[in-house]
């Protein structure tokens, strides 16, 4: 299927190429995202990937609606899909009470022990689709089925940076301290978003996360 | 370079250091920023000599008060209807002035608007951050949040005008133009109807956004899966509550936009005072894009008459009315 290219207001173009999360849809969204970037047509500006879309950000004094939607559409049928299989990050994370506020809460709704959802969540390899909310939040798929869980209806007490969550089918490591009604399993010191560098996000779309278990000494050292 | 240094003695609760914004990162997350109101930061950047998209102060309601303690800075103040006064000259709206030790600047709300830029002439020293001082105030990045107790140093420039009018930009009028989409499919045609037909008000606003009072739009479903949006995006809550998302909005989100502002008309939306009426009518892309290439000369020529320092005939004859005027109305 062909993605549809709907206008947002006069300077977007958003290429929607499905309705549902689907990895073989969002490596041609990357391929497409790749190819743009590396070979921007007349006018664009920028290109932001998320779930099942790709945004095309447009200047529309030097371009417009209808050239660029022919141009991308072109692009589109021979970008193919991602060869580029992302990178792959392994962050270590501790699991201490105070760390993950939300782990006995979370394992007692999914009527299993606190450990046994620490495990299935080490198990999976996550990826990132999208980032959004505030700067290097990366939307991460891939939460196993037996560990999804509904956001809580109102979002509680301010989290801190780095805090590890899961809701639903989605995992994110937090950049901001903020309140949220995701459920925090664990933290990691690994800084997703550095300030300091001219290279601030450790994360890219479509790059490939995995989990591992750190004690409280490693945590408190790293 | 000579240095000013400007104490905040009082600031509302949305002030922040602003330049033209955070271009680029979108795909991580980082939205642009940058002043509500764009036209009327070009303008004070202009009056004053200074290079297009430098860091000024956006102000919004509750205004600011600054004492200049050290050394003398000019200064121009554009957008809304803000009105300045320096010590105890009523200086009005859309004017340039310098403020020297010794003297208050005090800038306050008029009838009008609900963003305007106070630019100094010369470079306010302040943090960026991915190469921009534009503050995104969620995530305390950029150049900061402008509050009381503050002080603003300033590289001046001399031999900046003492106090004169800035001409005010074309009065654009008529409803808010908005193209419909990207996710109108998400609506049932009679919500659209009604966005076209009914007039809604401004509400509650901050840099993210406005909320919307009208008619409800109820989205058939919120099930979307989140997606980019861009500044001018009318996105509806699932009680079908429209909000105008602007300059510090989320870069993806997962409720339905029913239509997106044209980009020449968003500062001016957002210029709505709370219970202000303001009605939308559509365009297709190609009228819109023709929209923004018609603004964008007409704002051109705008701005190097601004930086040319003269304003129009009428301008100027305007500014004598509003001196002499007092004397002169019934004479």
């Amino acid at each position: 299927m062909p993605p549809i290219a709907r206008p947002v207001g006069d300077t977007g173009l958003l290429l929607e190429f499905g309705t549902a999360i689907d990895p073989t849809l969002f490596d041609r969204i990357l391929a497409l995202d790749a190819a743009l970037v590396a070979d921007p047509p007349h006018g664009m500006r920028e290109a932001v990937p998320a779930y099942v879309s790709l945004l095309i950000v447009y200047d529309p004094l030097l371009t417009d609606f209808a050239t660029l939607e022919q141009e991308v559409c072109r692009r589109a049928k021979t970008s193919g899909s991602a060869l580029l299989s992302g990178a792959a990050h392994l962050i270590p994370m501790c699991c201490d009470a105070d760390l993950a506020p939300d782990l006995a809460e979370a394992a007692e709704r999914l009527h299993m022990a606190p450990e046994a959802l620490i495990e299935a969540h080490l198990a999976v390899e996550y990826r990132v689709y999208m980032f959004g909310f505030a700067p290097g939040y990366a939307y991460m798929d891939g939460v196993p089925a037996s560990l999804h869980l509904p956001r809580k209806p109102v979002p509680v007490r301010t989290r801190p940076v780095g805090s590890i969550m899961i809701a639903g089918g989605q995992c994110l490591i937090t950049t901001l301290p903020m309140p949220t009604g995701w459920w925090v399993i664990g933290a990691t010191r690994t800084p997703v978003l550095q300030l300091s560098s001219p290279q601030p996000f450790l994360f890219q779309p479509g790059d490939r996360v995995r989990f591992c278990r750190q004690s409280r000494a490693e945590f408190e050292g790293s | 370079m000579p240095r000013a240094v400007l104490m905040v003695e009082q600031a509302g609760p949305l002030t922040t250091l602003q330049d033209a914004g955070r271009f680029g990162h979108l795909r991580h997350g980082v939205t642009w920023s940058g002043p509500v109101d764009r036209l009327g930061q070009d303008a004070a950047h202009a009056a004053l000599g200074n290079p297009p998209g430098s860091t000024a102060v956006e102000l919004s309601h509750g205004g600011i008060a600054l004492s200049c303690i050290e050394g003398a800075v000019g200064f121009a103040l554009a957008g809304g209807d803000f009105h300045a006064r320096l010590g105890s000259v009523m200086l009005g709206s859309w004017t340039t002035g310098v403020v020297r030790a010794g003297e208050r600047l005090v800038v306050r709300d008029g009838k009008l608007g609900n963003w305007a830029s106070l630019a100094f002439a010369g470079r306010i020293q302040c943090p960026a951050w991915l190469g921009s001082t534009a503050t995104l105030a969620l995530a305390s990045l950029g150049g900061g949040r402008v509050k009381a107790g503050d002080r603003l140093v300033i590289d001046a420039d001399a031999g900046a005008p003492d106090s004169r009018p800035i001409p005010r930009p074309p009065a654009v009028t008529g409803p808010i133009r908005l193209v419909s989409g990207p996710q109108a499919g998400d609506f049932a045609p009679e919500s659209l109807t009604a966005l076209l037909a009914m007039p809604f008000a401004a509400a509650a606003f901050d840099r993210m956004g406005m909320v919307l009072d009208g008619p409800p739009l109820p989205p058939l479903s919120v099930t979307m899966l989140s997606a980019p949006l861009l500044r001018g995006a009318v996105q509806v809550n699932g009680a079908g509550t429209a909000t105008i998302l602007l300059a510090d909005h989320q870069t993806t989100a997962g409720y339905p936009r029913i239509a997106t502002i044209i980009s020449a008309d968003v500062s001016r939306a957002a210029q709505h005072r709370p219970g202000e009426e303001m009605r939308f009518a559509a365009v297709d892309v190609a009228q819109a894009i023709a929209v923004t290439r018609t603004t964008a000369a007409v704002t051109a020529d705008y701005i190097a008459r601004v930086g040319a320092g003269q304003g129009s005939l009428e301008d100027r004859l305007m500014q004598a009315n509003l001196i002499d005027g007092v004397t002169d109305a019934h004479g």
